[in-house]
C-alpha cells in the first residue's frame, strides 16, 4: 500500500490525520504531513477512509 | 449488483464527485456517470472565498480531479449539462444534452447565491468564474461593500481587506452568524473586523443600491449610506431543486430525504441541496459543510451498494477570518452559550465548548494548533454514542 499526496492541494482540514492518526499528521499550518508513505494493511481501512474524507480529494492510494 | 447497473449522478462538485468515488473505492464495477452544469472540472469551493480571492491560488489549483484521474477511475464526467427534469417513473434524467437513463440517480445539484439585489454591478460568489471576477474587482477596488454577514461575507471582507481595501461590511442582523455555531461567535468576530479595519454596519437594511458617477451607492434604512466600487451580496444559498418540479419528490427547503439520504426508490440527494432527516428527531434539514457532504456521499454509496446504515455525520467546518483560523466541530444550540474550556498557549487562541448536560456537543478551535483541534474533537465523540460505519461486515 503506497501513499501519495497531491502537491499543493491540501487544505488543512486535518481528516486524515484525526482517522488514521499514525500514518497522517499536520504542520504547525496545518498542512499534511506523511509520516508512513508506505503501511502496512492493518492501517488500510483507516488510510481508506482518509482518502474518502480528504475534501481536497489530496490522498491517493496505491494497494 | 450487475456490471451494467448506471448510476447517474446530477451535479459536479465536491459532493457529486464523492459520491462516484466512493461507489468505486467500494468497488462498484457498473457505470457512473457524473453530469454537471459548469465547464469546469470538479472543483472545490471553499477555497474559492479564501486562497482564490486572495491571490495565494491560481483558480485551477482548485480542480480536484483531471480528465485522466477521472478517466482512471472509470467516471464519464459530461460537463456544461444541465438537467432540466426527473422522470422517477421510467428513471430518466432529462438534461439540455439528451436523456440519460439510470438504475439509481444521487441529486447533488447544491445551491445558487441568493439575490436580492439583482442588478448590474452586484456580484455574488458561488463558483470558480464568479471568483475570478471578483478577484480581479477586489484587485481594482478601492471601496468595497459586502453584503450579508455570515462566513461566506466575513472570508470576502478579510480578503477585501488583505487586497487593500476599504471595507463595509453589512449585515441586517444584529450579529455576526457563523454557519452552524450561529451567533455565539458575534462578539469575538465583530472584534476581529473592526480590529483589521473593516468598517461594520449590522442591524442595518440595504434600501437601495444605486450606481452612478463615483460609484455605488448602498442607501440604509437609517439614513445614511455608503459608496462603493465594488458591491458584493453574500446573503446565503438557495437550494436547486427547480428542475426537480413535478419528479413526485418532496422538496421543502431542499430535497427531502430520510436519514440515509433516500428521496424516492433508487433516487438519493446529497450535499447542500439534501434535507436528510435527523435520526432522533425525523426533522429535515440541510447542512452546508463540505464535510457533511463528503460523509453524505460516502453513505449514500454504501447504502446503494450494501444497503447497510451509516453513522449520522458530525457538522464540521472551518474559515479564515483575517488571519484567524476557526474550526467548529459539532452541534452548537443557541440556548447553550459557549463556554471557555482551554487558553491556548498563544495569545488570542482559545478552545470553546457547547455543553447540554454536562456534555460537550460542539467544540470551536480559535488559532489553535491542529492538534489541539484534533484532541477537542474526541471531547465531541466521546459525548454521542458512535456507530462505526466501516466496521467490515
Amino acid at each position: 500500500m503506497k501513499i501519495t499526496v497531491k502537491d499543493g492541494a491540501c487544505v488543512g482540514a486535518g481528516q486524515c490525520a484525526l482517522v488514521a492518526e499514525d500514518v497522517f499528521d499536520q504542520d504547525d499550518e496545518g498542512l499534511v504531513l506523511v509520516l508512513d508513505s508506505e503501511p502496512d494493511a492493518s492501517h488500510a481501512a483507516a488510510v481508506r477512509r482518509a482518502v474518502s474524507l480528504c475534501p481536497a480529494r489530496a490522498i491517493s492510494l496505491q494497494e | 449488483m450487475a456490471s451494467r447497473h448506471r448510476i447517474v449522478v446530477v451535479g459536479a462538485s465536491l459532493a457529486g464527485l464523492s459520491v462516484a468515488e466512493s461507489l468505486r473505492l467500494e468497488g462498484f464495477s457498473g457505470e457512473i456517470l457524473l453530469v454537471g452544469d459548469e465547464s469546469h472540472l470538479p472543483y472545490s469551493r471553499p477555497p474559492l472565498s479564501k486562497q482564490v480571492l486572495l491571490d495565494d491560488w491560481e483558480p485551477e489549483r482548485s480542480i480536484l480531479k483531471s480528465t485522466h484521474e477521472l478517466e482512471e477511475l472509470g467516471i464519464e464526467f459530461r460537463g456544461s449539462t444541465t438537467a432540466t427534469g426527473l422522470d422517477t417513473g421510467n428513471r430518466m434524467v432529462i438534461t439540455d444534452n439528451g436523456v440519460e437513463h439510470y438504475d439509481d440517480v444521487v441529486i447533488a445539484t447544491g445551491t445558487r447565491a441568493r439575490r436580492v439585489w439583482d442588478r448590474a454591478g452586484v456580484l455574488t460568489l458561488r463558483t470558480l468564474d464568479d471568483a475570478t471576477a471578483m478577484r480581479s474587482e477586489l484587485r481594482r477596488a478601492g471601496r468595497v461593500a459586502v453584503l450579508g454577514a455570515g462566513v461566506l461575507g466575513s472570508e470576502i471582507a478579510s480578503a477585501a481587506r488583505r487586497l487593500g481595501g476599504d471595507v463595509t461590511l453589512i449585515g441586517r442582523s444584529g450579529r455576526i452568524s457563523f454557519g452552524a455555531v450561529g451567533t455565539a461567535l458575534s462578539a469575538r468576530l465583530s472584534d476581529l473586523h473592526r480590529e483589521n479595519g473593516v468598517d461594520l454596519r449590522l442591524a442595518t437594511t440595504v434600501l437601495d443600491i444605486a450606481t452612478g458617477i463615483g460609484g455605488t451607492q448602498v442607501g440604509f434604512d437609517d439614513g445614511t449610506g455608503v459608496s462603493a466600487d465594488v458591491v458584493i451580496s453574500a446573503i446565503g444559498g438557495i437550494p436547486r431543486t427547480e428542475w426537480l418540479t413535478g419528479s413526485g419528490l418532496i422538496l421543502a427547503d431542499g430535497v427531502v430525504c430520510d436519514h440515509r439520504g433516500v428521496a424516492a426508490p433508487g433516487v438519493y440527494a446529497v450535499g447542500d441541496v439534501a434535507a436528510w432527516a435527523d435520526p432522533a428527531t425525523g426533522i429535515a434539514s440541510r447542512v452546508e459543510h463540505q464535510s457533511s457532504a463528503i460523509e453524505q456521499a460516502m453513505a449514500v454509496a454504501t447504502t446503494i451498494l450494501h444497503d447497510r446504515e451509516s453513522a449520522t455525520p458530525v457538522p464540521f467546518f472551518w474559515s479564515e477570518i483575517h488571519g484567524a483560523r476557526i474550526k467548529a466541530y459539532g452541534w452548537f444550540a443557541a440556548q447553550h452559550p459557549l463556554v471557555e474550556l482551554d487558553a491556548g498557549s498563544q495569545d488570542g487562541s482559545v478552545l470553546l465548548g457547547s455543553q447540554e448536560d454536562g456534555r460537550t456537543r460542539g467544540v470551536i478551535a480559535w488559532n489553535l494548533p491542529p492538534q489541539a483541534f484534533r484532541k477537542a474533537r474526541g471531547l465531541v465523540d466521546s459525548a454521542v454514542p458512535v456507530l462505526d460505519s466501516h466496521a467490515k461486515v
